[in-house]
């Protein structure tokens, strides 16, 4: 059974239809990319998953269960609970910048500690855990020595890396990119994307939505290319690449991959 | 009458001069948040009230505003509802609240939608997200225009005169009346001093939360 099932979602705003019924499915420990041209509702699908906005119709499945449902209200606690399923990685990175690195990876773990009630012993095992956790993972990106430097200390690519530890410290099924490298210099997209790379290699299953088609086409296991809120082409890297079977997906892969 | 004896005299209005400088400022500045929410809230007929008495609020002279809180309420009842010094404070403690909800929506308004939804996405409450992310970048962004109005408060709190409180400009004048001028240009001097106080206070706090940039 795949990890992650998207049915029909569809989302409007006022009267633009921006997502006309997406349906996909993901393996555990595939790697997804969503290619297409600005406003193909790429990163709108992104927020739908990670209840950023509330599609209005379909579903979503992680594991079998259900996690998002048109027809039903959620509360702001259920909406809590099952976005924890995602995590997202912001274009703009969105560190908190009052925090220090360290501070801003155990924050919301700390945080949603706070609602379990627990011992003090519990507590401080607990608490440990978190740092412990925050810890290694700082070591994964390569920022170990930058736990007490603040956001603004950083260079973007610091930033996002950062950002990607800290996604990763709540433990997400499935960890979401919305254009990740998009707002780097051209210098600094390199070693953001050797990290998503690397955490391929660690069966995270992962959806990133990005510009870079030298990317998706080299670590992506499925690659989808949208249009007008429609999947216009889905399939393995060789098969969108090497050979589109639509004339959208042709005409946007000729100007993307054009040499100048 | 000698300097010590007219210094002594100033000080005693000076302390009704802080009272009321700190009783507002510890009572307006949550009120000032409760009504920013109220003017930013969802619920429409909410923020329009909200909107609407911050209008009248800030369109009223102040020193009007104590003198209705004193008498009006004594023609209906046919006794004052607050005592002088309680009229004071209440008419301080709304106009001013009004003032710092404004103050308090440019700097909410102002904090990027990315930092709600990093908390967001990172399964913060909307409670964790406002106090442990927000509400610290907001205070950073509204230190500036906050010191102009507490210094304001500092010497509008002579208003208070007009309803017989012997506030320290009030303490002056009765020395004028027995043609003594001197005592109320005195005055200034403690305002300077209190006002350079307040001055030095904020930019300590600035500085100390000068250790990150946003």
């Amino acid at each position: 059974m795949a990890l992650l099932e998207v049915r029909n979602i569809k989302k409007n705003f006022g009267k633009t239809e921006v997502l006309k019924g997406i349906d996909f499915e993901l393996e555990k420990g595939e790697v997804l990319a969503i290619i297409g041209s600005s406003g193909s509702g790429k990163t709108t699908l992104l927020r739908c998953l990670n209840f950023l906005e509330t599609a209005d119709k379909g579903s979503i499945y992680v594991d079998g269960e259900t996690v998002f449902d048109a027809d039903v209200e959620y509360n702001d606690n259920e909406i809590r609970e099952k976005r924890l399923k995602f995590g997202l990685v912001f274009q703009s990175f969105n560190l908190f910048p009052q925090y220090n690195v360290m501070e801003n990876l155990t924050l919301a773990p700390t945080l949603a500690l706070k609602k379990k009630k627990l011992s003090g012993v519990e507590k401080k095992v607990a608490l440990e855990s978190i740092d412990q956790k925050a810890v290694e993972l700082l070591e994964r990106v390569g920022l170990s020595d930058k736990s007490n430097a603040y956001p603004c200390e950083l260079s973007g690519g610091q930033q996002q890396r950062v950002a990607i530890a800290r996604a990763l410290v709540m433990q997400p099924e499935i960890l979401c990119f919305d254009e990740p490298t998009s707002a780097l210099d051209p210098e600094l997209t390199g070693e953001v994307l050797r990290v998503i790379k690397g955490l391929k290699g660690e069966d995270h299953t992962m959806i990133v939505v990005t510009h870079e088609m030298e990317f998706a086409k080299n670590v992506a296991d499925k690659v989808i290319f949208m249009a007008d809120g429609v999947i216009e082409e889905i399939g393995t890297p060789d098969e969108v690449f090497g050979a589109p079977k639509s004339e959208k997906t042709k005409a946007f892969l000729s100007n993307s991959l054009e040499k100048i | 009458m000698g300097f010590w004896e007219v210094t002594l005299s100033l000080l005693k209005g000076l302390e009704q001069t802080c009272l009321i400088f700190a009783l507002t400022l510890v009572l307006a500045l949550p009120l000032g948040l409760v009504i920013s929410f109220g003017s930013m809230s969802k619920f429409k007929p909410l923020a329009y009230i909200t909107k609407i008495f911050v209008w009248i609020i800030r369109g009223v002279p102040l020193m009007l505003q104590v003198i209705i809180v004193f008498y009006v309420p004594g023609y209906f009842l046919g006794t004052p509802l607050f005592s002088r010094f309680g009229s004071v404070i209440a008419a301080f403690v709304i106009n001013y609240a009004c003032y710092f909800s404004e103050i308090y929506r440019g700097g909410i308004e102002s904090i990027a939608k990315g930092q709600y939804e990093a908390g967001q996405v990172l399964g913060m409450t909307k409670s964790q997200i406002f106090f442990k992310v927000v509400l610290m970048q907001v205070v950073k962004r509204i230190l500036a225009p906050m010191s102009n109005e507490v210094i304001t408060l500092v010497k509008d709190t002579a208003l208070a005169r007009v309803i017989m409180i012997v506030e320290i400009i009030k303490a002056a004048q009765e020395f004028a009346a027995y043609g003594l001028m001197w005592p109320l240009f005195y005055t200034a001097v403690f305002y300077l001093v209190f006002v350079g106080l307040l001055s030095l206070l904020f930019g300590f706090f600035e500085k100390k939360l000068n250790y990150y940039k946003a």
